[in-house]
């Protein structure tokens, strides 16, 4: 579905990734590890087109979109959650999922999509009318996860999606996550922790220094010495 | 001093003080769209005023009729400075946006200038005119008309902003530019289009003000220089904020002018503006 060859980023003067190839199948759930600044986010940037690629090729079902602008990415039914959330602060809780239902793909389908992000977060329709960013932070993620959503996505990428949540707050994502992905959506994730992502993913990718160093199965990954090297160093 | 005379200033400047916010909230609009300061606000305003004195001098048009005329003008004037110059600058440092706006300014007022000479022109002759009288206050009518245009446009921009879809879409690109484009709006578009609207704002209120105010190449200085304590003082970014202080300044400078002295009513201004800042930083409905 989603297939990466090469691709080499760089900010200024200062590469960050460094020829990534990776590969995420139609129904998986596939974790993107790592330590902090190995380039995790960078990579989602660049598959959703906020950040440009200086070399590679990103394709997303059969299409290239490595240099696609974003608001055009997202039509295809790839959405992406960033980092922190990043609702709209200033906008309400039935406004930001409406505008998840913005790109000309599904916006006929805006009702049902509505429906359907209801049906999974029933607290979002008790708190239609209030404000983004007066949510708690679990709440935020859960309205960020339904925004996204909204673009009825095939595949749905989710930058740290349990950073700062409380631990029942992050079991709850989790679930609702494995959900999401029964329903039939693939999911490519970011997470730091390795026994919380494992728990989540079927396959993984360990980035170092903007290149991949161990790719498994969860199962894999757990029993890998090398990993331990990657997170504590040595 | 009487009181119909304080009550007729303090009216005079309520009604000032709906054209400073249909300004200033243009401007705010830019500003809360990509953080830009937009320094030729001013001289887009006085293109909307030379456009309706040549249209009344050259083909007899009222400044009434050409208000849909500078609307449309400056939008395009708005969007393709966009275009041409804002888009080119978006990442670049404060300082090259600052130039680049003020060296607009400058250019513009100068082209003024050389094209149509620094006179004072006048509109003699406009339909709304004379003067109207409500329990023993007088007020000129194109005043009262241009007040009451400014506050509709005010309310068509509000509306436009909070209940349309694309006014939504706009509000999300100035909160979060990344998110904006991964929902799928084309944040350039929108920045153009904030450009146009920002632009038409001064586009009103320059035609409506025509049928009184004195037309020349630096008449744009003073509306842009209250515009930005304006937008200072109300928030950057709410119109709210916007409408709430130029009423507050059209009030304090009437005030100021009667019962202190006409030659310190800016200064007046800016004392209390100055008090707002110290006070409250990021104004009175601020968020940044």
């Amino acid at each position: 579905m989603l297939s990466i060859r090469n691709l080499e980023v760089s900010y200024g003067d200062y590469q960050v990734i460094r020829g990534v190839s990776m590969e995420v199948y139609v129904g998986e759930i596939v974790a993107l590890l790592g330590p902090n600044g190995a380039g995790k986010s960078t990579i989602l940037n660049s598959i959703s087109g906020l950040q440009s690629a200086q070399a590679g090729v990103i394709e997303f079902d059969g299409v290239h979109i490595e240099s696609m602008p974003s608001h055009k990415i997202v039509r295809l039914r790839l959405a992406h959650i960033l980092e922190r959330r990043r609702v709209f602060p200033y906008l309400t809780v039935y406004q930001n999922l409406w505008l998840g239902g913005y790109n000309p793909t599904v916006r006929d389908e805006r009702k049902r999509n509505l429906e359907r992000v209801y049906e999974l977060f029933p607290k979002l329709r008790e708190r239609e009318t209030q404000l983004a960013h007066s949510m708690s932070g679990g709440e935020q993620q859960m309205l960020a996860l339904g925004r996204g959503l909204m673009a009825d996505p095939k595949l749905l990428m989710v930058d740290e999606p349990l950073l700062g949540l409380a631990p029942s707050v992050a079991r709850h994502t989790i679930e609702v996550l494995k959900q999401i992905n029964q329903k039939g959506v693939t999911i490519l994730f970011i997470e730091q922790n390795v026994q919380t992502a494992m728990s989540l993913a079927h396959r993984g990718y360990v980035l170092e220094s903007g290149k991949v160093v161990i790719e498994g199965t969860s199962s894999e990954l757990l029993n890998s010495g090398e990993i331990k090297r990657v997170f504590l160093g040595g | 001093m009487t009181r119909e005379i304080i009550i007729q200033a303090l009216i005079s400047g309520l009604l000032m003080g709906f054209i400073y916010a249909l300004v200033a909230a243009g401007l705010s609009l830019i500003f809360g769209l990509m953080e830009i300061v937009n320094f030729a606000h001013g001289e887009f305003m006085m293109l909307s005023m030379y456009t309706t004195f040549w249209l009344y001098t050259l083909f007899g048009l009222d400044p009434l009729l050409s208000i849909p005329i500078c609307i449309v003008l400056l939008f395009v004037i708005g969007v393709v400075t966009h275009y041409g110059i804002i888009r080119h600058i978006l990442d670049a440092p404060m300082l090259v946006q600052i130039t680049a706006t003020f060296g607009l300014a400058i250019f513009l007022r100068s082209l003024a200038q050389f094209l149509w000479s620094a006179d004072y022109q006048v509109i003699d002759d406009p339909i709304v005119s004379g003067r109207i009288e409500i329990w023993g206050i007088y007020l000129g009518l194109p005043q009262v008309v241009a007040s009451a245009g400014c506050l509709l446009a005010f309310g068509f921009l509000y509306y436009f902003v909070n209940r349309t879809e694309t006014g939504i879409a706009l509000q999300a690109t100035a909160q979060d530019r990344e998110a904006a484009g991964l929902m799928g709006i084309q944040t350039n578009r929108m920045f153009a289009l904030g450009w146009g609207i920002g632009a038409s704002c001064v586009g009103v209120a320059g035609a409506l003000i025509s049928s009184y105010y004195m037309v020349f190449p630096d008449v744009g200085i003073i509306f842009a220089l209250l515009a930005y304590v304006t937008v200072a003082m109300g928030g950057f970014g709410s119109l709210i904020g916007a409408l709430i202080a130029g009423i507050a300044i059209g009030l304090i400078e009437a005030a100021g002018a009667i019962l202190v002295s006409p030659a310190f009513k800016y200064g007046i201004i800016f004392l209390c503006y100055l008090a707002v800042v110290l006070l409250r930083p990021k104004g009175l409905f601020g968020r940044f």
